[in-house]
């Protein structure tokens, strides 16, 4: 009785809720990241592995257009339209020849172009990481820290972004397209949708989405070549969690996983507590290995 | 000149009279005189690139066998190399003397441990989930190395000295780079006739029919799920010895070969090569290995060869997806 109390009595209360707040800030950009992935997985049957590498130049993108034009919101629109282009360019590119082909050959294919981006980057932009700063400076005391506004902002417009691409699918006249798309595509096809088009259009979504999260989440830490590796695996282990394919099962394990991840970050060292989301993914494969949050395992 | 001869070995496919295994075994026997040959030719420099051709070679003809002949990608390979690795390390640096044969019965163990791990999980997925989870389960072993710093030496890895090359009553001397080649291709043969062995065994026609049609293979009646741990836990075996060779060569273990891209590097071997040819992926390496010497030679030590050999692989992939010894596929494994 003695021992479970000063267990709980060990437990630190504060930074139970500082981890709270920022498992959630980090779950919802990770959200955004993987609600691309998993779009694009759902519809084209594409495991995008430069998804990251998306994710890293449009943080770069940015860094670029905020250095010119100095305004932190115009970086993230412009980074968000480049990406997509040059998202839209590169399925038409290297995934287009590749529709009806095993869907191996198009992870083989992602790999390489996250490759030549990731190389590309670090060719470009050097090896040294680049910062952003943040748009919003205030802060608000959360117990003993000053904390910044912008993090709820980044969770609050991540959440926004998701929100409003969810609205885009159920209602809007392509985001129609898109579900006919995943649901039949031969049929769609029939139905005189132009599904190449809807590929490529769902690619380019995916990657704007990608950037962007990318320029909210850069002001954070820095920006360098390599940041996109974390975050792809970080997202394919959410994915694979939440369930492949499912837009709320990875927004959910996003959030459920970062929150693990910042609670274990109170009693272990940062880098190791990545371990944790790596245990979910071996329970998960072992009970569970079509995800957690599927209501009905097919 | 002398990475790209195992070409030498699809020549003579027209009608010269000979049986295919003749032609098959002469054509291996040139081959291997060749490379057998080289470091006595070669400057320095070149002898060491040639025996670390063989050494990615190994490595990419071990996930040929899971790439080429059971169908899965394995993004993992890094974690088998690695632990094959460190294995070595271990045993070089708390057995005096160091001695070479324990080094390779601990990198296998190592490899070992983390291919039963990577078996046992991942073979419960199939086609791009198995090929994330064995990438996810890489990065596992990359941060428990790298995060580890009293056992692994964390980011500065472990540095240890040769052993001798030592068969017991028979033969002890230092290893030169001519011996090191020697032993390397020896045991690189080995393990090429052992592969081969194994894919054109039943056993490997099971893979191959795996390969084929999983669900098929399944209602016949093979065990496919033991099958495909056997052939993650066979291929990490050599992965595993392709980073014993690897340490001994270059007296270190190090995170960096841990991390994905040796994993990417193996994936890439093999597309370019020419996947289920076991020789493909060695001629893979080779080629990449060449390539990114030239262009460093070129272009100075900084410029990104990644990214034209990036372009390659993927305008590989789209026009050429048998890799270059593809067209003698049927012939390299009858």
């Amino acid at each position: 009785m003695d021992a479970v109390g000063h267990f709980f009595h060990s437990i630190p209360f504060d930074l139970i809720v500082i981890q709270t707040v920022n498992g959630i800030v980090a779950g919802m950009i990770l959200a955004l990241i993987a609600s691309g992935l998993t779009l694009i997985f759902g519809i084209m049957d594409v495991v995008n592995f430069a998804h990251g590498e998306l994710f890293m130049l449009g943080a770069y993108m940015g860094v670029i257009v905020i250095a010119t034009t100095g305004n932190f919101w115009l970086g993230l629109v412009a980074s968000a339209l480049i990406v997509a282009i040059l998202g839209a360019a590169i399925q038409i590119l290297t995934l287009r020849p590749l529709i009806g082909r095993d869907p191996l050959n198009t992870i083989l294919a992602t790999f390489g172009i996250s490759l030549v981006l990731q190389n590309y980057a670090l060719w470009q932009f050097g090896p040294v990481s680049r910062k952003i700063p943040e748009p919003i400076s205030s802060h608000f005391i959360l117990f003993y820290l000053e904390y910044p506004w912008y993090r709820i902002v980044i969770a609050v417009l991540s959440a926004a972004i998701i929100g409003s691409f969810w609205l885009f699918l159920k209602y809007g006249k392509y985001g129609i397209w898109i579900r006919a798309t995943a649901q039949d595509r031969i049929m769609a096809q029939a139905m005189g949708i132009p599904v190449p088009w809807v590929y490529t259009g769902v690619f380019a979504i995916g990657a704007a989405m990608a950037a962007a999260s990318g320029v909210l989440f850069a002001p954070t830490t820095g920006v360098d070549h390599s940041m996109g590796l974390d975050w792809v695996l970080k997202a394919f282990i959410v994915v694979v969690v939440g369930g492949m394919g499912n837009l709320g099962g990875s927004i959910a394990a996003a959030i459920f996983v970062s929150l693990l991840e910042s609670y274990a970050a109170i009693w272990m060292d940062p880098s190791q507590a990545v371990i944790v989301s790596f245990v979910v993914l071996i329970l998960t494969l072992l009970f569970r290995p079509t995800g957690l949050f599927v209501s009905t395992p097919r | 000149m002398t990475t790209t001869t195992p070409l030498d070995k699809t020549l003579p496919l027209g009608k010269t009279g000979l049986s295919h295994s003749t032609i098959f075994w002469v054509g291996f026997c040139v081959v291997i005189a060749v490379l057998a040959a080289a470091p006595l030719m070669l400057p320095e420099f070149w002898r060491r690139f040639l025996t670390e051709v063989l050494i990615w070679g190994l490595l990419a003809m071990s996930s040929d066998l899971l790439i080429g002949y059971t169908g899965m990608i394995s993004f993992g390979h890094s974690a088998f190399f690695g632990l094959g690795m460190y294995g070595a390390g271990a045993a070089l640096l708390l057995v005096s003397p160091p001695n070479l044969w324990l080094a390779i019965l601990f990198g296998l163990a190592g490899a070992a441990g983390a291919a039963l791990f990577v078996a046992y999980f991942s073979t419960r997925l199939r086609d791009i989930y198995f090929a994330i989870t064995t990438l996810i389960f890489s990065q596992i072993f990359y941060v428990i190395i790298f995060t580890w710093t009293n056992v692994t030496g964390g980011e500065n890895g472990l540095i240890f000295t040769r052993p001798h090359l030592s068969i017991p009553f028979i033969y002890d001397a230092r290893f030169t780079t001519t011996t090191m080649h020697w032993f390397v291709l020896a045991v690189v043969t080995a393990s090429y006739l052992i592969l081969r062995r194994v894919t054109q065994s039943p056993f490997g026609m099971v893979l191959q029919s795996i390969r084929e049609n999983e669900p098929r293979t399944r209602a016949i009646g093979y065990p496919v799920a033991r099958y495909k741990m056997v052939s993650v836990m066979l291929s990490g075996l050599f992965a595993g010895l392709a980073g014993v060779l690897y340490a001994v060569q270059n007296e270190f273990a190090a995170p960096n070969f841990v991390y994905f891209l040796t994993s990417g590097d193996t994936v890439i071997y093999n597309v370019i090569g020419g996947i289920g040819t076991l020789v493909g992926p060695i001629v893979g390496a080779g080629f990449f290995q060449l390539a990114r010497e030239l262009l460093a030679r070129l272009f100075g030590d900084q410029f990104p060869y990644l990214i034209p050999l990036g372009l390659v692989f993927i305008v590989m992939i789209i026009f050429l997806p048998q890799g270059l010894l593809g067209f003698a596929r049927r012939w390299l494994n009858r």
